[in-house]
């Protein structure tokens, strides 16, 4: 099952239609990756709204792709965990340190928003 | 069934009789002294000292419906009628505080006395008390075991509707500005209730699109190293639906206990009090509040 992975001015949008296997979630992290320095992105949304299930790996692979993303020069925030997904996950000791993550895309692109704004500005004033 | 029609061991013939017509028998003597056995009945309950919370007039009242759901019950042999009658009787008395001992103290009295009122009409032919005791004995144990079982599992209800109750009620979770929440927490954490509290947390997150969330916990005396993980799970898991949560009024007592345990800690943003966690996160929020009167600002931004 491929991820579908839409460009949305500066940012990507990746959103997850269906459970992913080990090899899918590999796969959108390595799409994703190529795409950003392609597109010259400033900011990934990956949207995991329809998981119900995020186990380890899947945990592993998202924060491998935060920091892959964020050594290409992009911010990536996850968006629509849902609530029980994220207290079983803090209960699994997942707790996607240090990834951005927010409730849905709308807050996902308006945290993208201030972010790469904030780059800007603190860029323009050194 | 087991039919009566050897005629050994009497010296006084008696008619050949099944156990259905016994009863048939005994269901019409009790219809007959009615009146009578129900007075005896309510006056042994007075007596007694029985159903204290109630008046001698609705002892009488309910003492009537009882007997006859009893004649009922033991002519047609079905105890749903009964059923239905002692849960709604249990409904009606469990609020004035009528306890079980009561209710069973009853149903066994009417038990006796009707007994009594068979023993007194076939005091002549002891074979057939005998045979009518046979039939009467296991459908009066039956009914009151049925009445007994309908008090308590009525009483059961009514306690489970209660705790459910409470348990709604101590767990609101509010909205004070435009994607700020505030959960105040009051009385006893069990691990019960800090699932619950966890579980309505998130969801109300999601739904009210919140940002920031202030626990305060002011109101919790006591706090146990399993309920002071939970909370930490709490504002991770807050944290993973993009909110950020803010924990206020920690007392010496729970502060002193979470550095004790060895909680990490440094992922909890607190705040002292609860008007310093609000401060606080109208801050994050990008909110400034100032007096209207002299346009001075009370929170800086």
């Amino acid at each position: 099952m491929q991820v579908p992975i839409l460009k949305q001015g500066p940012y990507l949008i990746a959103s997850i239609q269906s459970a992913l296997s080990d090899a899918d979630l590999m796969q959108l992290r390595d799409a994703l990756v190529a795409k950003v320095s392609a597109a010259r992105s400033l900011g990934v949304v990956v949207d995991v709204t329809v998981l119900d299930v995020m186990d380890s790996f899947a945990s592993r692979t998202l924060r491998d792709l935060v920091q892959i993303v964020k050594l290409r020069g992009a911010t990536t925030v996850i968006v629509g965990i849902q609530p029980e997904v994220a207290f079983a996950m803090v209960q699994l000791g997942l707790t996607l340190e240090g990834v951005a993550t927010a409730l849905d895309l709308e807050e996902g692109l308006a945290f993208l928003d201030q972010h790469t704004k904030r780059k800007e500005n603190g860029l323009r004033a050194q | 069934m087991k039919k009566y029609t050897d005629q050994r061991n009497t010296g006084v013939p008696s008619p050949i009789t099944t156990p259905d017509q016994l009863l048939r028998e005994l269901v019409s003597h009790l219809r007959q002294s009615r009146t009578q056995l129900r007075e005896e009945w309510a006056r042994r309950i007075t007596e007694a000292q029985l159903l204290t919370a109630m008046s001698k007039e609705e002892i009488f009242a309910e003492a009537t419906s009882v007997y006859d759901n009893y004649v009922e019950a033991l002519e047609t042999g079905t105890f749903e009628a009964l059923q239905a009658y002692a849960r709604n009787l249990s409904e009606r008395i469990i609020p004035r505080g009528v306890e079980t001992h009561e209710v069973v103290g009853i149903v066994l009295l009417l038990r006796d006395v009707l007994a009594r009122s068979l023993f007194a009409k076939y005091q002549d032919d002891f074979e057939k008390l005998n045979r009518i005791l046979d039939a009467y004995e296991p459908a009066a144990n039956r009914i009151a075991i049925t009445v007994s079982v309908g008090f308590v599992q009525e009483r059961e209800r009514t306690i489970r509707e209660q705790q459910d109750a409470i348990r709604e009620l101590s767990t609101p979770v509010l909205q004070v500005r435009e994607r700020l929440l505030i959960l105040p927490i009051i009385g006893l954490i069990d691990p019960q209730r800090a699932r619950q509290l966890t579980e309505q947390l998130l969801r109300a997150i999601r739904t009210n699109r919140a940002k920031v969330v202030v626990i305060d916990i002011t109101g919790v005396a006591a706090m146990d190293s399993a309920v002071a993980n939970h909370l930490v799970l709490t504002v991770e898991a807050s944290r993973l639906l993009g909110a950020t949560v803010i924990v206020t009024g920690l007392s010496p007592e729970i502060s002193q206990t979470l550095v004790n345990i060895g909680v990490n800690l440094s992922k909890m943003n607190t705040v002292g009090d609860l008007q310093g966690g609000i401060e606080e996160a109208e801050r994050l929020l990008g909110y400034k509040v100032m007096s209207v009167r002299d346009g001075s600002t009370v929170l800086q931004t």
